[in-house]
């Protein structure tokens, strides 16, 4: 539903009635083809909000190119016709399909639902009403958003790096950091926006990719690369990309009055005031929750924090205030992709939770009229041309690819249609089949990637096989980027016909492959992340196999005190292991490991096995690795050797105990990056800045005669952490930064620590007298996850956490099917962090677990037995594991060589094999070395 | 909680990767979903973006 917007809620958690106020958009969805007459015609041009206003769209537009639905829109505000009746009225005169209505009308919907997911995100801050670093004032102080659009290949420069106000080239940038974030004073956000600081790197590497001599800096205040691989990064666009950094906030932008370079002012780190100029300012704008979404939290009736975004508990980070609501993405903090992916699994996870018993009341299966028998028959291909308004028909002469058609082999039928996807297109389609008793169709019209599904239901529909149909694409490959040689793309059509023809008169039904699956999972790892996705997954509904090493759930967090936000984790923690335990769905195997793993998707067969050497076989539709980390073993600054020298976790005992050398204790230095952040564990440990600053005031808080610093590389409170930053340095708590090439040094000096260290602000060197020293260690991967791996054939990364399938958008999912992960063996991270992704993890895994069977597509790798000679060249190229070497039998039993054998579940058809093979002893369904070949030979026969 | 009435489906307000993801994620374990979005088309702030790192994947 677009244009839509939630004007109240009733009712309460599993039975909602939703009011939702739907917007007139002036062109009827089932009519418009977006053929984008309309928007040629429109003589209305205004800024547009896709671009962030850097480029301008017409009043009837579709949001972004790709946009879905593909549908365009009229913005009332600024459409002429709409301001004043009878006036204009262009787009419905060229509108072919008859989309255009004015007379549309703002429709309310009253809807019931189980539950309610808030996911209505931020917005950029917009730094125009701040008046901060001329933006708005000089046209080359930009937004990031804005350079976003710039560098974009669909924005409005093609990705020419251009300045605003002459076009002439950019050769030095740069970046301003915190603008809208981290600042009470100019914009009222006192918290970190968490992404700023990556996406400025990314965005000055790649303008450096379209600029080569471009000179890039990022002016920051503390470099916040606090996420996976991401300090990698840092470290790259350093040396490799050559981006300068430096640590200082500016004291004002400003033209020279001559040309429209900008003069930035401010103290480098040598203490040195400097001048220099810039071609372009990029602000790096932070994220805040929109005036729109607070509105709809009101009308939700959800508890908002001080930053304006989603209260969520910790141990429930997708839960808002009011039960069967629940909240994920920026609206419930301020944070990047992955995390945001992760909570909307996560949120999917919590409804389930409320709403399993309902599963799949409301849902129905699609049904389909019997498949017809083909095997046999001659071919009789239909042949469907498509218009596309004019965006075919415009350029190519349609009907002299209609006559051609006609004249092709096994051609039976052939038509043009305006709009060959349209509804009654469809039925229409599906009548020709019958009536002309056609076996292969043709569709010539636009590409497989967005409607091959589309006419493949059309075929079910008229009970042929779904793979009896092939596309030519003679719009996006074409009429697209011919419009200038119509003729030749009216012969290149042809071709592209002849070709699609060629290839679909050999091709077969194809069956789908589906494989039942174990409706149960297997959650290895007891600590918070497995306790919470194997609870989850119970209360789903599904049996869960808990595997634990030791003989304690609870993990690392039974070393923990306090979340961020305060909560008190031993609670929460003995909470959720009660909860576990009284589930009976649960079977936990305590002292038990992971040994071997036989089978895949929806069929796992897992060994584990204790300490005497007791197996048990576990068989399991989906798995979640949770094997948590450890906390590394500090080297350096005399940890051996002086007693009060001690590590963070040692620290929140010593302190909890009320142990004497805390207690006697007046000046604490904390160190932070002990063993993160250099070397090869170019890592951020995550959670360190922020549980020293909580150590600190506590110490504090306790006795505020106390002197505490804190020495730190770049203070990480991201997020709304921020305001524990602010507050331990109202309450004195002593920041001193340092650099990797000058560590801090510790020495023992009779009853006193000596700490010695560099000041960047004062510029010379300061020895801390302290009576107790604590280092922040980093998290390691546990030692067993590459063993682990191996036997899930799951990958680790360098540092030997495990690798996710996507860095972005699948950030539980492993490449291999039916396996996830969360929590600290992914990367570390916070409690609250690992608890929405052991969620996310548990809803990926149900969305197998509630299936009895899982359909995998037709187009499969097969073995021609005759022809492999099993030299198993495609066994090295295969990316999924998908082939194996297998004996070879003759008739009577006796082994007579080698062939491969395909697992179809794990084949994903990509043709590698069929490729790489000499013996052509391996087909892909679908793409058979016949079809191809007739393409090519159909391609070159003119 | 008490045996109250259950309904099994849900609406998703936000259409940007996170409303997607759990729209996706609910749909495919047997919910019906509405996918709420206040704009004329889904896809959100990411689609804005040119290319995202690690990959420099386009952002589509």
């Amino acid at each position: 539903m677009t244009l839509s917007e939630v004007t109240k809620i009733d009712g309460i958690a599993g039975d909602f009635l939703v009011t939702v106020k739907e917007s007139p958009r002036y062109v009827d969805m089932d009519k418009c083809i977006a053929c984008g007459a309309c928007s040629e015609k429109c003589p209305k041009k205004v800024a547009g909000e896709y671009d962030a206003a850097t480029g301008k769209r017409k009043a009837i537009y579709v949001k972004y190119a790709q946009a879905v639905p593909l549908k365009y829109q009229i913005d009332p505000n600024s459409c002429i016709r709409l301001q004043k009746p009878g006036a204009c009225g262009f787009c419905e005169k060229v509108c072919d399909a008859g989309a255009i209505n004015f007379n549309d009308t703002e429709k309310i919907h009253r809807i019931n639902v189980g539950a309610v997911v808030l996911a209505p995100g931020f917005e950029a801050f917009d730094p125009t009403d701040a008046g901060v670093w001329g933006y708005g004032v000089h046209k080359n102080v930009i937004t990031s958003l804005q350079l976003e659009r710039y560098l974009s290949a669909s924005g409005p420069t093609e990705g020419h790096l251009i300045r605003p106000s002459d076009g002439k080239p950019v050769n030095k940038i740069a970046f301003l950091q915190c603008v809208g974030s981290r600042d009470e004073n100019l914009c009222g956000n006192g918290y970190c926006s968490s992404v700023c600081c990556m996406y400025a790197i990314k965005e000055a590497v790649i303008a450096k990719d379209h600029v080569p001599d471009l000179e890039a800096t990022i002016f920051y205040m503390d470099m916040r690369t606090h996420g996976k691989e991401f300090d990698l990064y840092l470290e790259r666009a350093k040396q490799d990309a050559g981006v300068q950094f430096v640590r200082c906030r500016i004291g004002g932008v400003e033209t020279d009055g001559d040309s429209d370079d900008l003069r930035l002012r401010y103290v480098n780190e040598q203490g040195r005031q400097v001048e220099n100029f810039f071609d372009l300012v990029v602000l790096s704008v932070g994220l805040q929750t929109p005036k729109h979404v607070l509105e709809l939290a009101r009308v939700a009736d959800i508890k908002l924090t001080g930053d304006n975004f989603a209260a969520t508990p910790d141990f429930a980070p997708v839960q808002t205030s009011r039960q069967g609501i629940f909240t994920c993405g920026a609206f419930a903090g301020p944070k990047d992709i992955p995390q945001s992916v992760v909570e909307g699994s996560a949120a999917a996870a919590a409804v389930s939770d409320l709403l399993a018993p309902a599963r799949h009341e409301l849902t129905s299966v699609a049904s389909f009229p019997e498949e017809k028998d083909i095997a046999g028959e001659e071919p009789r291909i239909g042949v469907f041309i498509c218009h596309c308004g004019s965006n075919i028909a415009g350029v190519i002469d349609v009907k002299a690819v209609e006559e051609y058609a006609a004249t092709l082999p096994h051609v039976a039928y052939v038509e043009r249609n305006l709009f060959s996807c349209s509804q009654d297109t469809q039925e229409m389609i599906s009548k020709r089949i019958r009536e002309h008793n056609l076996n292969r169709i043709v569709v010539a019209a636009c590409t497989p990637r967005t409607h091959e599904p589309l006419f493949r239901e059309t075929l079910k529909a008229a009970g042929l096989n779904e793979y009896l149909v092939e596309m030519a694409n003679i719009r996006n490959h074409n009429s697209w980027v011919h419009g200038k040689t119509p003729k030749r793309a009216t012969t290149k059509a042809k071709d592209l016909v002849r070709m699609a023809a060629a290839k679909v008169a050999l091709a077969d039904s194809l069956r789908p492959i589906s494989v039942p699956i174990v409706q149960k999972a297997l959650v290895i790892g007891g600590g918070v992340s497995g306790l919470t996705a194997a609870l989850n997954l119970a209360r789903q509904g599904f049996d869960v196999h808990l595997v634990e090493k030791t003989d304690t759930l609870g993990g690392n967090a039974l070393h923990l005190k306090q979340t961020w936000s305060g909560e008190h984790i031993p609670t929460q923690v003995a909470g959720l292991i009660d909860d576990v335990l009284a589930n009976d769905r649960i079977i936990i195997h305590r002292e038990y490991t992971v040994s071997h793993v036989d089978g895949f998707v929806g069929n796992f067969r897992t060994t584990i096995i204790d300490r005497e050497g007791t197996k048990k076989v576990i068989e399991h539709g989906a798995g979640v690795v949770a094997i948590g980390g450890e906390a590394s073993v500090p080297t350096e600054y005399k940890y051996d050797a002086i007693t009060r020298v001690v590590t963070a976790m040692q620290f929140d005992k010593l302190f909890e105990l009320k142990e004497k050398h805390v207690q006697q204790a007046r000046r604490f230095v904390f160190i932070q990056c002990v063993g993160s952040r250099e070397g090869e564990h170019m890592y951020c440990s995550k959670v360190c800045c922020t549980h020293s600053v909580q150590s600190a005031l506590a110490l504090i808080n306790e006795d505020p005669a106390r002197k505490v610093y804190i020495l730190y590389r770049d203070m990480r409170t991201y997020g709304q952490r921020e305001a524990l930053f602010a507050k331990a340095r109202k309450q004195g708590v002593i920041f001193i930064n340092y650099e990797l090439h000058g560590k801090p040094r510790v020495v023992e000096n009779g009853p006193d620590i000596d700490v010695e260290v560099w000041d960047h602000v004062l510029h010379r060197p300061l020895r801390i007298k302290a009576d107790m020293v604590v280092l922040a260690t980093a998290i390691r991967p546990r030692e067993d996850a590459a063993d682990l791996g191996k036997l899930y054939k799951v990958p680790v990364d360098g540092h030997g956490f495990f690798q996710e399938a996507h860095a972005k958008l699948r950030p539980v999912d492993f490449s291999t099917d039916g396996m996830f992960v969360a929590g600290l063996a992914h990367y570390p991270k916070p409690v609250e962090e690992s608890v929405a992704q052991a969620l996310a993890a548990s809803a990926r895994a149900a969305t197998l677990l509630s299936k009895t069977r899982v359909s995998l597509d037709a187009v499969k790798a097969a073995v021609d037995e005759d022809a492999c000679d099993g030299c198993a060249l495609c066994i090295d190229v295969c990316p999924y594991n998908a082939i194996s070497l297998v004996e070879k039998k003759a008739a009577d039993g006796g082994v007579v060589g080698k062939l491969i054998s395909v697992n179809k579940a794990q084949c994903k058809g990509c043709g590698l094999c069929q490729g790489t093979c000499p013996k052509r002893g391996v087909i892909v369904s679908g793409f058979t070395m016949q079809q191809i070949s007739a393409q090519i030979s159909a391609a070159l026969a003119v | 909680m008490l045996d109250t009435k259950k309904v099994g489906s849900v609406m998703i307000v936000g259409g940007g990767v996170t409303g997607m993801q759990a729209a996706l994620d609910l749909a495919d374990s047997g919910y019906y979903v509405y996918l709420v979005e206040k704009t004329g088309a889904i896809g959100g702030a990411m689609a804005q973006l040119d290319k995202t790192f690690p990959t420099n994947d386009c952002s589509m």
